[in-house]
């Protein structure tokens, strides 16, 4: 079973109590109703998918219930590091060559 | 049996109305284990943002938990930590700690949830192996505690998890799935024991 650090009980936790909740900094437009079709199909439907480090949201669904992102490697599906929500992207990655 | 367990335990709102807990009065024996349903308390799920927190201590009489994974108790009065901003209330003195939190100015959400949850007790030797069965969090005293509360999974099931002894747990659980809980506890208990 895996491990996963949540960063609001500041400690590992077996998977089951998580659930993750898809890509995270997708920022929403302030303006929803001005987009046009082709932005708002790449903002809701189009995400990056990349093979190595992703940028998820998690969330510790049976623990404190909070929302949080997580770095992840989707090759090893090993977790880089995780960070509460709504900081920002981590200029550095622990232990990751670019 | 269970009828008058549940006639003791719950003073009924009027004469035409009786309140039956579920499972009032079951409990089951193993070699190294008990596991026992708790007569009824009264329980507030409570939250709050962190400048509310000392005057719902003072008004509560407790001071509410602000690390990880902790509880705090005082006078038959429990508070758990189950989250940043949220905390659960557990009163077994028959006081109410609902109307104590609507003194409180401060900002706060307090909801009743009393009859929501049903509380178990496992003890003995074998109590963290029987809740062990189905909960994947690490159980040893220096990992959990006595005092440690957290909100976690017990099979396909949400519990909130209370250690209040070396040997002795409480575990909380909604009342339409308390009859999974306790017999995943009793089959549980029955593995420990070997």
């Amino acid at each position: 079973m895996l491990l996963i650090r949540c960063p609001y009980c500041e400690e590992e936790r077996p998977e089951l109590e998580f659930r993750n909740a898809g890509e995270a900094h997708i920022a929403r437009s302030a303006n929803m109703a001005g987009e046009s079709d082709d932005d708002f199909e790449k903002f809701f439907f189009i995400r990056s998918n990349p093979k190595g480090i992703i940028y998820e949201r998690w969330r510790h669904m049976h623990g404190c219930a909070r929302f949080f992102n997580a770095v992840r490697d989707t090759v090893t599906d090993k977790f880089v590091m995780t960070y509460k929500a709504g900081e920002p992207k981590p200029s550095k990655l622990p232990g990751v060559a670019k | 049996m269970a009828k008058a367990a549940a006639r003791k335990t719950a003073p009924a709102a009027s004469p035409s109305v009786e309140r039956r807990p579920a499972l009032a009065g079951r409990s089951t024996t193993a070699a190294a284990v008990k596991v026992e349903v708790l007569p009824s308390a009264e329980r507030v799920s409570l939250r709050a943002p962190e400048a509310s927190a000392a005057a719902l201590s003072k008004a509560l009489g407790v001071t509410l938990p602000n690390k990880p994974k902790t509880s705090a108790a005082k006078g038959g009065r429990t508070v758990l930590w189950l989250g940043p901003d949220e905390w659960l209330v557990i009163d077994e003195a028959g006081n109410d700690p609902l109307a104590d939190c609507a003194k409180v100015s401060a900002l706060h959400s307090a909801v009743g949830v009393s009859h929501r949850n049903i509380a178990i007790s496992v003890t003995g030797t074998g109590a963290a192996a029987t809740i062990n069965a189905g909960c994947p969090q690490d159980l040893s005293l220096d990992a959990f505690p006595v005092g440690a509360a957290s909100r976690t999974i017990l099979g396909k099931t949400e519990i909130v998890l209370l250690r209040t002894a070396a040997d002795a747990f409480r575990v909380e659980c909604w009342r339409s799935f308390s009859d999974y809980v306790f017999t995943f506890l009793s089959e549980g208990s029955r593995d420990a024991a070997v």
